[in-house]
């Protein structure tokens, strides 16, 4: 572990434990469901404060609308610090329109929006959005911009010494885990999806973020992938004590990584809790949803012998 | 002879450095005037359509005016304006040459930068204005570190077709009073040096093609962010401004400026009263290639010191008068109302080069023709040809007021391809200038006046206001005054049409000055 990373804060926090090794044992989505938890991943769920002590991110009653379409209409929602939420939707459903609220890049038209205690309407957007990681759908790695520039970008806007970004790089690579030697100055057109994406992550946590935003961040990638990065990610978020805002689709890719999910349809907030306090929900389209990734499992478990390598 | 062992090619190379210099300096300070209006406009209405499509509209618009017409309105606009500040803020400027040259050619440049900053810009995917947003940049920061690089090819691709543009438009800056590589073209098409116009047309396309090198070279280094590429492309162009501002940092003060419109006769006369200058002790240099009327506003606002004009041209378009009257009468009014702007009248020459209607001597024979009075009756089956501006001159209204004149058509040339298409049939009559060669050269008749509808067109020498009572300027030129003859100058024109080594303007003046001294 090199002393570039132990200076810069929470690398020392970090151990390489805490991170799994992916690409060795890549697990299909499905079959890691249904297999017994590996050790660490069953107190995911109990690790959750049971109490919220302190919110990160508080949504009141938020309304916004474009023209004559309500995109959200008078949602309200919880986020407590360390928390990892899903936002559940079909397109259209205003879910990336709420996300995009909590650092301004969209403007309420009514309602408030509190992050870590703080009004969003007091603070300076540009401040709010460079101590709030966000990671875009498919990257949105700026394509004339090595590996390196793009990852050090909100470091360098703040106005860090180019020293500190360099290490702060390497060390968020290899948090990553790319090979900083090979993809360092690569450009982003020289990288596979997953690869983009774990770079997109890593240019999210250049500044040292409480909380990250992430927009659909692995729809656009292949299963395998997907869901190694997926996992990957989550232990990132522990590991760091993040709190983790996700929008996605898909509701097996919510179960699988958030502690809560809240579903989204037409503007308006449906349901919101654990996977299990959701399919109590009274609410049909709720609980089709939660139809899908039950009938997966289902039919993989009668098309795969139980004791299978895995 | 050969075409490569042809001496004017020597000649042509000793005015390099001072046409190319000028050129360059025109064009970059134009280009950079273009570029510094058209990219904040184009960055500012990149996300406003309403001023955007106005904007693109207009320099549309300015687009489709020809860079000979444009160049040439800038001229009575500044000098309007120069009259506006001399009278509100008591300051002057020169309407003549760098200026208006400048103005109209930033103007033409900024077309192709405003489209392709616009499409530039516009381009950019959407998500990656709002990553930058996403990622904590500022609108000006978005723009400087995104918008601006990722735009770039489009944006150089832009500047690049403008600094090409513009280069090959400057040749046309000539007759507006700035020295450009034009100066070849222009002297080279009226006095038939192909030489001339081959070597000027070369020169503006290495010209074009090296400055469109040296931007490429400066958008590879951006793009691929090589200091290296884009300094040595900068350092380039800045070797060329450098470069060009050397032999004339080196000249002292250009002394007395000679005018010479567009045509042989001019060129021959300017190089005549240079040479009487320089043979003075008078530094002096010519400036030739003045469109018609900017040459005497030129002379009013103290651009050039001196010229040789025409009486008739001066009557009509100066004084605006229709009435003829005698020769000598009208030299001396004419003298009377120069004096109350502070023009000096120095002189005759001693020649007229009057226009007159011409035509084969068989042809004319045949028909019975010897006046227009007797033309008028046949006019109506034959064609006349006359230069640019004949057609819209107050002599040809007279001429047509006089005799009933109505041909069947008539056709503007290229004033030296006149006589060969009348003396070849391709046009019947041509409005041609009693003092060119070409018309004994092919065997041509001026045809009589009776009536006296044209005015005469004794050619006399101006001074320049400042120059008023400049006795050195006097007595230099004073050997000149009334000992040119039509025949002398005749034979002079007849040589400067040539197509050789000794046809060229300088080599007939000093021919001139031989017939005169004797």
């Amino acid at each position: 572990m090199s002393a570039a990373k132990c200076e810069t804060g929470w690398g020392d926090s970090l151990s390489t434990e805490a991170v799994p090794a992916w690409t060795d044992h890549l697990t299909p989505l499905a079959l890691r469901a249904i297999d017994p938890p590996p050790p660490g991943e069953g107190k995911r769920k109990a690790s959750r404060p049971a109490m919220p002590s302190k919110l990160a991110i508080s949504y009141q009653k938020v309304t916004k609308s474009f023209g004559s379409l309500r995109a959200v209409d008078d949602v309200s929602l919880d986020i407590a610090e360390g928390e990892f939420v899903a936002i559940v939707g079909g397109s259209g459903s205003g879910k990336t329109t709420l996300l995009r609220l909590a650092n301004r890049l969209i403007e309420a038209d009514g309602g408030a929006i509190m992050v870590e205690g703080e009004d969003v309407r007091n603070a300076d957007p540009v401040a709010l959005r460079r101590r709030i990681g966000y990671v875009f759908q498919s990257g949105g790695l700026f394509p004339h911009l090595s590996v390196a520039d793009n990852i050090g970008i909100t470091p360098k806007l703040l106005g860090e010494p180019a020293a500190a970004i360099a290490g702060r790089v390497d060390e968020l690579l290899e948090l990553v885990q790319l090979d900083r030697a090979s993809h360092r100055d690569r450009l982003p057109e020289a990288l596979s999806g997953g690869q983009r994406q774990r770079v997109g992550v890593a240019r999210a946590l250049a500044a040292k973020p409480h909380i990250v935003l992430m927009d659909e961040p692995f729809g656009a990638l292949d299963p395998l992938t997907r869901d190694a990065l997926g996992e990957d990610y989550r232990a990132l978020h522990r590991s760091l004590g993040l709190t983790t805002v996700m929008i996605t689709h898909d509701m097996t890719e919510a179960i699988l990584l958030a502690d809560r999910i809240a579903v989204m349809r037409g503007g308006k907030m449906l349901a919101q809790g654990t996977p299990a306090e959701l399919s109590s929900s009274g609410d049909a389209y709720v609980l089709e949803l939660l139809r899908t990734p039950r009938r997966q499992v289902e039919r993989l478990n009668a098309l795969l012998p139980q004791s299978g390598a895995a | 002879m050969s075409l490569l062992s042809d001496p004017r090619w020597g000649e042509a190379l000793s005015h390099l450095a001072d046409y190319l210099g000028n050129h360059v300096r025109v064009s970059l300070a134009a280009l950079a005037l273009g570029l510094a209006v058209s990219l904040p406009l184009a960055i500012l209405t990149r996300n406003r359509p309403a001023p955007r499509g106005i904007l693109l509209a207009l320099a549309s618009i300015v687009q489709t005016v020809p860079g000979l017409a444009l160049l040439a309105l800038f001229y009575p606009l500044l000098l309007a304006a120069a009259a506006v500040t001399l009278a509100w803020f008591g300051v002057s400027f020169s309407a003549f040459g760098f200026l208006p040259a400048m103005l109209a050619l930033a103007l033409y440049s900024m077309l192709p930068v405003l489209r392709n900053g616009i499409t530039g810009l516009n381009g950019i995917d959407p998500a990656l204005i709002e990553a930058a947003k996403g990622v904590g940049m500022t609108a000006r920061q978005s723009l400087v570190m995104v918008e601006l690089p990722l735009a770039l090819p489009v944006m150089m691709a832009g500047i690049r077709t403008a600094a090409v543009w513009v280069i090959g438009t400057a040749t046309l800056s000539t007759p507006i009073g700035q020295t450009s590589l034009g100066n070849y073209i222009f002297a080279g098409l009226q006095t038939q040096n192909w030489v001339f116009v081959l070597f000027g047309c070369l020169a503006s396309a290495l010209l074009a093609l090296a400055v469109d090198q040296l931007l490429g070279l400066i958008e590879g280094g951006l793009r691929r962010r090589s200091r290296l590429r884009a300094g040595l492309g900068a350092a380039g162009i800045a070797a060329l401004v450098v470069a060009t501002l050397v032999p004339t940092m080196g000249r002292s003060s250009q002394g007395y400026v000679v005018g010479a419109k567009t045509f042989a006769e001019q060129y021959v006369l300017s190089a005549l009263m240079r040479d009487r200058l320089q043979a003075a002790g008078l530094s002096a240099t010519a400036r030739s290639g003045l469109g018609s009327s900017v040459i005497f506003e030129a002379l009013k606002a103290g651009d050039i010191d001196l010229y040789v004009d025409y009486s008739g041209t001066l009557w009509a378009n100066q004084l605006h008068r229709t009435d003829i009257k005698p020769r000598a009468e009208l030299v001396a009014e004419l003298k009377t109302a120069l004096a109350k702007e502070n023009i000096t009248l120095l002189g005759e020459l001693g020649f007229e080069n009057a226009y007159a209607l011409v035509m084969p001597r068989k042809r004319a024979e045949a028909l019975g023709i010897r006046t227009i009075a007797d033309l008028s009756a046949h006019a109506s089956t034959l064609s006349i040809a006359g230069d640019y501006e004949f057609f819209s001159r107050p002599e040809w209204a007279a001429l047509q007021k006089a005799y009933g004149l109505q041909f069947r058509a008539q056709r503007q040339m290229q004033p030296d391809f006149m006589y060969a298409a009348v003396a070849s049939g391709e046009v019947d009559v041509i409005a041609g200038y009693t003092s060119d060669g070409l018309i004994a050269k092919y065997d041509l008749v001026t045809l009589d006046d009776p009536k006296h509808a044209i005015p005469p067109y004794d050619a006399i020498l101006l001074l320049a206001p400042k120059r008023a009572g400049d006795v050195r300027l006097r007595t230099a030129l004073q050997p000149l005054l009334g000992k040119i003859d039509i025949a002398t100058m005749r034979d002079a024109n007849l040589r400067a049409s040539g197509n050789d080594a000794n046809s060229s303007p300088d080599a007939v003046a000093r021919w001139l000055w031989g017939k005169i001294k004797q």
